[in-house]
């Protein structure tokens, strides 16, 4: 299913469907309603995200622009110093796109399993053996690659005498880069929880969940790096 | 095997939980989570309501000595009304209203067995109650808490040094707002899956309660604002604490250069109030929701113009976030833009007066009962009408010059706010006690408390509006320096006294609350003959609400009196009535 | 209960309204250029909104006591959804009555702030620190000297608080005062600064507000029309001593005016 195409059922307000069967009887909701649910709730949940980061834009838009009175001399000046961005950022930029597709692999990967969980029910179905490429690991991998090389960007703009309050590009360099990490932390804490979720004896339903939800926000997470890449070297 | 791997659900949030722990700590039931905003919102009221018991004591005896607190000095004055605004604001308004009563009966009122996420509906009411943790400590600490106002405009709270209580405690002060952001959005996130994705069979959106609209676009309006203010908070304490300079020029404070330069002190306000002012009518729009409901049920009647009352709510929440320059005109901002967000302003009138006007065609021709919960109602819709007048004389510009930072402007948001908003929860606790608790509050106690309430805020507030034209500046600690304000201490000392008799009589609402949770008669289960979901259930209502039976929705939320019907209300699961002609 | 409520409700409404309307508390006499302006458009606001508040308040005390349920000698309920048309009608002329109002009110703002200064207006630069104003005036070369964070010692007053640099021959004339003194019937540019955080210039009298902004020289202007003593508050919070923030405004004649900025230059000699 494509993503907007399970929201579809959510998105017409004439009428709501009741979680699980038919009947009068309240049921516990199926994977396909859990599914549409997290997924909504991540949209949701994106909402306030993206906000921040549009706050943040403005404020560096505006910050940019700004005069400010020099009280030696009474008169209005700008102030706006650019920063070089460290190369690294763009080797870093190619490490998150690689790990957005091996998480998409991942995604679809246990949506697979699910299928298969479900048609091994039936009877005489066997599934066979494959050799599983373990997607949601190298995701996971990349992942902390894409934070241990943001923090070695961070180090490098230091060496280079950029630091938090240097000047106030600066400070928007570290501010956008160091929130956008944070919230990929939360990604990929995320996979490190379903990867292991295995463990805990999590059904393949529920994990598969978890992925869906976790690929679309690393998804979102990428796009936002190239966004916040793009304001910090064109934006002036 | 595979059948029960795949059809595997959250079955801990449907089975009732055993354990003191799981059942009232850490629950996951939606109905003990809003209590437990609920009791969270009215520790912090009555922590708020000290506060301005201070605050108006030392405005008019500010040279006395209070006991256990000793002298209130100015920089002590400035704190109460630093910590009275924030507590009221967010822990008392964007609390009760949304986090108690939405959470308990969102999910009813749709027909729900629970919100969508019943873990995250956990943490977002233990986030938020570390938020007012970390909130009061800043009381506590070195220097205590800050003095800047609820509002927290740099400089002043951007420099550690620009005054008392601007060290640790005003780091505190953001940390507890960024944690009570992050709780918010948790909550939003909650209601408006919930209500999206989670209503009953027949339940469609415009077949819901008034309430579940209010929460439903206060959830937006939320998901929305609270993500911009989490983004200020960060950027003020950077410039707090890492020497950055989003908000900070280059000042000097006790004669010290600070060393930031360039930064910005309207870009706060920008933030602040793009912000802020959603976050009003966040705390005014569940309380518009419950006088819709109530003056319905009272009634006897249908609301007049319930699509009409829908998209006024969504026009309040849309136009909310269009005009929050009109917090800014006199602060350095281009007049053209003022002119701009003013003409907005005036725009966002427009629904709140539809709604009023829609009140008032309820109550015509209907066949009103005058139990305590719609006497708040009706004194909600007075005050509101009164709060909201003096909206259109802050809204223009040229009036703006000479009320803004007056009295008038705390006599508009307090009615509002204050009282209207305050009367929306009383409203909802004495109509919903019964299903909560199971019993009856005290009718007689509430009548008290309703007379106290209502002739005594307006006792406290309407003089706020004199004092402001006049010339009465607020967040003054004293008015003992400019001599045309010696002349206002009469009418200053009237607004303590109606304060003091004021607060006293919430005294009657917290007896009444308690011993009716214990002693009171017991309810039946729809002690005020009402239509919606939430009667049919059992009460308290079971943990899944419905004992396991779906509800299935026929009819609208307001079906009173409808001719032919054999009693003077149809239940919305009833059977599709047709009224006859 | 439908009388008690009809009858505080209408007693709350006919108190405040008679305050209003007695101008108990009123606004301060306006003795600036603008004030009868602005004056004329509060009374007309407060007609307009003084209508539809009594208006509402009376229709819901007198709603409240006549659809009471008066038990089996209750008229029917009026079982209705609404009317389309009341929505539209009543929606149009609320708008009609908010907008109209604002536009009426913007020709007056605009005059006010969408214009700068005139040439010859008497400059004053007004700076508001923690707790006190100070207010500059040009001198005869007409040019604010430059000032200097650095150089900024409170304690001494007046031009040690703005730091004036001495080094800057614009500086020599430069009068700083602790109290603002301006010539009647004269335009005046404030040019309002701020040292520490944010502040505002508040007169009362002249119907003057404007926040004095760190990192802004902030152009606005006034004319007084009235000699006389006017308080100046701050409007702003600025801090603990927010309240005790004040100053005077004195107009005076132009001659008088000037005898006093002559003084003022002679004394720096």
């Amino acid at each position: 299913m494509t993503f907007m195409a399970s929201l579809s059922t959510t998105a017409t307000v004439a009428d709501a469907r009741i979680s699980g069967g038919e009947d009068t009887r309240m049921a516990a909701p199926d994977y396909g309603t859990r599914l549409r649910r997290a997924r909504l709730g991540l949209l949701v949940a994106l909402t306030p995200v993206l906000m921040l980061f549009v706050s943040f834009s403005s404020a560096y838009v505006v910050r940019q622009g700004l005069p400010t009175l020099d009280p030696r001399t009474n008169t209005l000046v700008r102030d706006w110093i650019p920063v070089t961005l460290p190369k690294l950022l763009l080797i870093n930029t190619g490490v998150l796109i690689l790990s957005s597709l091996f998480m998409e692999l991942a995604r679809r990967q246990i949506k697979g399993q699910v299928v298969l969980a479900s048609a091994k029910a039936a009877p005489g179905v066997s599934s066979g053996d494959q050799i599983r490429i373990p997607w949601l690991l190298m995701t996971f991998l990349l992942g902390l690659t894409f934070l241990f090389g943001q923090w070695t960007a961070w180090r490098q703009l230091a060496a280079s005498g950029f630091y938090v309050a240097t000047t106030p590009s600066s400070s928007f360099v570290y501010l956008l880069t160091g929130t956008h990490a944070i919230h990929l932390m939360g990604g990929v804490l995320a996979l490190f929880v379903a990867g292991f979720a295995a463990l805990l004896r999590r059904s393949v339903a529920t994990r598969s969940i978890v992925v869906d939800v976790t690929a679309w926000y690393w998804h979102f997470m990428a796009a936002l790096w190239i966004y916040i890449l793009c304001l910090l070297e064109f934006a002036s | 095997m595979a059948t029960h791997e795949f059809a595997a659900q959250e079955s801990h949030a449907h089975e009732a939980p055993q354990g003191f722990i799981r059942k009232w700590v850490f629950s996951l039931d939606h109905k003990v989570i809003g209590l437990q905003y609920y009791f969270l919102a009215l520790a912090a009221v009555f922590v708020g309501m000290f506060l301005s018991l201070l605050m108006r004591i030392h405005l008019i005896w500010p040279a006395a000595t209070l006991p256990l607190l000793g002298d209130i000095k100015p920089e002590t004055y400035l704190t109460l009304v630093t910590m009275h605004g924030t507590i009221m604001v967010f822990f008392v308004l964007t609390t009760a209203p949304q986090g108690g009563f939405g959470n308990y009966f969102l999910p009813i009122q749709i027909g729900a067995p629970d919100m969508a996420f019943p873990v995250l509906n956990m943490l977002s009411f233990w986030t938020t109650f570390l938020g007012f943790v970390v909130m009061i400590a800043a009381f506590f600490v070195a220097g205590g808490a800050p003095l800047h106002g609820w509002t927290g405009y740099a400089p002043l709270s951007a420099i550690q040094s620009a005054g008392p209580g601007e060290g640790l405690g005003a780091d505190l002060w953001i940390i507890s707002i960024a944690i009570f952001c992050i709780g918010a959005l948790m909550g939003a996130l909650n209601f408006i899956t919930t209500t999206l994705d989670m209503r009953a069979k027949g339940m469609t959106m415009m077949r819901m309660p008034l309430t579940c609209w209010a929460w439903f676009v206060t959830a937006i309006l939320g998901l929305l604002a609270f993500g911009v203010l989490l983004s200020a908070g960060i950027l003020l304490l950077m410039d707090r604490n890492l020497g950055t300079s989003f908000f900070v020029p280059l000042v000097t404070i006790n004669g010290q250069l600070t060393g930031h330069k360039g930064g910005s002190p309207l870009l706060w306000q920008h933030l602040f109030w793009f912000f802020g002012h959603p976050e009003v009518y966040i705390a005014i729009l569940p309380a518009m929701g419950m006088c819709s409901q109530l003056l319905s049920v009272f009634s006897r009647k249908p609301i007049f113009g319930y699509k009409a009352m829908v998209y006024a709510i969504l026009g309040i929440g849309f136009l909310g976030f269009m005009v929050w320059g009109h917090h800014m005109f006199m602060s350095g901002m281009s007049p053209y833009t003022a002119f701009a967000f003013s003409i907005m302003t005036m725009a966002i009138g427009v629904p709140s007066a539809i709604k009023t006007f829609n009140w008032l065609g309820t109550l015509m021709h209907g066949r009103i009962r005058f139990s305590s919960p719609m006497l708040f109602a009706i004194g909600f819709v007075s005050l509101f009408v009164t709060g909201g007048i003096s909206g259109p004389f802050l809204a223009q510009p040229v009036l703006d010059i000479q009320l803004h930072d007056t009295y008038f402007v705390p006599a508009h948001f307090h009615l509002i706010m204050g009282v209207a908003s305050i009367f929306g929860i009383f409203a909802a606790t004495y109509y919903w006690f019964p299903k909560m608790f199971g019993r009856m509050m005290n009718e007689s106690m509430a009548r008290w408390h309703f007379w106290f309430s209502f002739i005594g805020t307006y006792a406290i507030f309407m003089p706020m509006h004199y004092l402001g034209m006049a010339g009465m500046p607020r967040r003054y600690s004293q008015l003992t320096e400019v001599a045309y304000l010696h002349e206002l201490i009469p009418l200053q000392k009237f607004i303590t006294y109606a304060a003091f008799i004021t607060i006293a009589g919430q005294l009657i609402f917290l007896i009444n609350l308690f011993w009716s949770m214990f002693k009171g008669p017991k309810a039946s289960d729809n002690p005020w003959e009402a239509t919606t979901l939430e009667w049919t259930t059992a009460t308290p209502p079971p943990h899944d609400n419905f004992g396991g039976k779906t509800p299935v929705v026929y009819n609208g939320p307001y079906e009173y009196s409808v001719p032919g019907a054999p009693r003077d209300f149809v239940m919305q699961n009833d059977p599709e009535i047709k009224p006859a002609h | 209960m439908g009388l008690v409520l009809l009858i505080i409700i209408w007693l709350i409404t006919f108190v405040s309204t008679y305050f209003f309307v007695a101008k108990t508390w009123w606004l301060p006499v306006g003795a600036s250029a603008s004030a009868a302006g602005i004056d004329h458009h509060f009374t007309t606001s407060y007609i307009l909104m003084g209508i539809v508040f009594v208006a509402a308040q009376v229709a819901l005390g007198y709603l409240v006591w006549s659809f009471r349920d008066r038990g089996s000698s209750s008229s029917k309920v009026a079982y209705s959804h609404g009317n389309t048309t009341l929505e539209i009608v009543w929606t149009g002329l609320t708008t009609v009555l908010f907008v109209g109002m604002n536009l009426a009110s913007s020709s007056i703002w605009a005059a006010e702030r969408f214009r700068a200064a005139e040439a010859n207006a008497v400059r004053v630069e007004v700076t508001g620190m923690q707790f006190a104003w100070y207010f500059r005036y040009p001198g005869p070369d007409g040019k604010f000297g430059a000032t200097n964070p650095e150089l900024e010692d409170a304690s001494a007053g007046g031009e040690a608080a703005l730091g004036l640099d001495a080094k800057d021959p614009a500086s020599k004339d430069d009068v700083v005062t602790g109290t603002m003194v301006v010539p009647v019937n004269r335009e005046i540019e404030v040019i309002l600064r701020a040292h520490d955080v944010i502040h505002s210039l508040f007169i009362p009298q002249m119907r003057f507000k404007q926040d004095a902004v760190p990192g802004l020289a902030i152009h606005m202007h006034f004319t007084a029309i009235q000699t006389g003593d006017y308080e100046i508050l701050c409007a702003e919070l600025c801090g603990l001593g927010h309240y005790k923030m004040h100053g005077m405004l004195k107009v005076v004649s132009q001659e008088e005016y000037d005898r006093w900025l002559a003084a003022r230059e002679a004394e720096k000699q």
